[in-house]
């Protein structure tokens, strides 16, 4: 079963922002709102690193078990969706998520917060595909068989996206040919699936970091 | 009899703990299920129930994937 996820290599980053700005672009997102944003740690430092960084489609989402009216849903393809029609706007979910994923527009004169807004994954939201839910929501991609546009359009491929397995490999590879393997956590993303042990070896060879 | 009675309780105390102790030991499930009706909102379609797809999740898997190994330049510049 596949199960979508996020995956930013910090040592590619590059903090262009790119995909920042394709993601407001795909998705129309309104101003004030950023469903993704380039985080650095040690900025103007030597040695400074970037991630970016949105809703990671947890598993486990605390922004639904805090919701008081269980607006989200997780789909069969593990990723986390909220109905806008019911949200209430009480940013709970905020102070729940360890990312800060979810975003509140201001609307009208003093600011009143308005329905959570955050990243679907490029996977539109529920209810009827119509020109309603894409502007609710932004564009279903995922639907079109495509990943969501800011790893696609990331310049360095730092932001990777699609099957938590399938990127896993992705960045295991880059790690063993980098020629360091301290970087790889997580015993699937470290070790592969049961039958890559062989592939495994470089890393224990050339893990000096 | 006393002493009996008095170590008798004890044990019984101690194995009380001990299973009360072990609970914690318990293992829950990470990932969270939806009880069916507790996600108020409107239903999800299903990203490979269209007509691209033809409500086939493998044809959908294997066009996401596919697409995920263009992320990956060691595959992709060979």
């Amino acid at each position: 079963m596949a199960r979508m996820k996020f995956l930013c290599d910090v040592s590619r980053c590059i903090e262009c922002n790119g995909c920042v700005t394709a993601c407001k672009n795909e998705n129309d997102v309104p101003w004030g709102v950023n469903r993704r944003r380039v985080v650095t740690i040690n900025d103007g430092v030597p040695g400074e690193r970037s991630v970016s960084v949105a809703c990671m489609h947890c598993s486990d989402a605390p922004c639904a078990a805090v919701c008081p009216v269980d607006c989200f849903v997780r789909t069969e393809d593990g990723v986390v969706l909220h109905d806008k029609d019911l949200c209430i706007g009480c940013g709970y979910c905020f102070y729940a998520c360890p990312f800060g994923a979810p975003q509140f527009p201001q609307q009208g004169a003093f600011g009143v917060r308005g329905k959570m807004d955050k990243c679907t994954f490029c996977a539109g939201g529920p209810g009827p595909d119509n020109e309603d839910r894409v502007k609710k929501y932004g564009r279903d991609r995922l639907a079109e068989g495509k990943l969501p546009l800011c790893a696609e359009m990331c310049a360095t491929k730092a932001l990777l996206a699609g099957d938590g397995e399938v990127i896993a490999n992705i960045y295991r590879e880059r790690v063993f040919n980098r020629g360091k393997g301290a970087e790889v956590w997580g015993w699937g993303t470290a070790y592969g699936p049961p039958g890559a042990k062989s592939e495994a070896a470089p890393a224990a060879q050339g893990a000096k970091s | 009899m006393k002493r009996r009675a008095f170590f008798g309780s004890v044990a019984a105390v101690a194995a009380g703990a001990a299973v009360v102790g072990l609970v914690g030991c318990g293992e829950r499930p990470q990932v969270i299920e939806y009880k069916q009706g507790k996600y108020q909102g409107k239903p999800y379609s299903e990203p490979w129930k269209g007509k691209q797809w033809n409500d086939s999740k493998q044809d959908w898997n294997v066009a996401v994937d596919t697409r995920a190994q263009n992320q990956n330049e060691y595959k992709r510049i060979k």
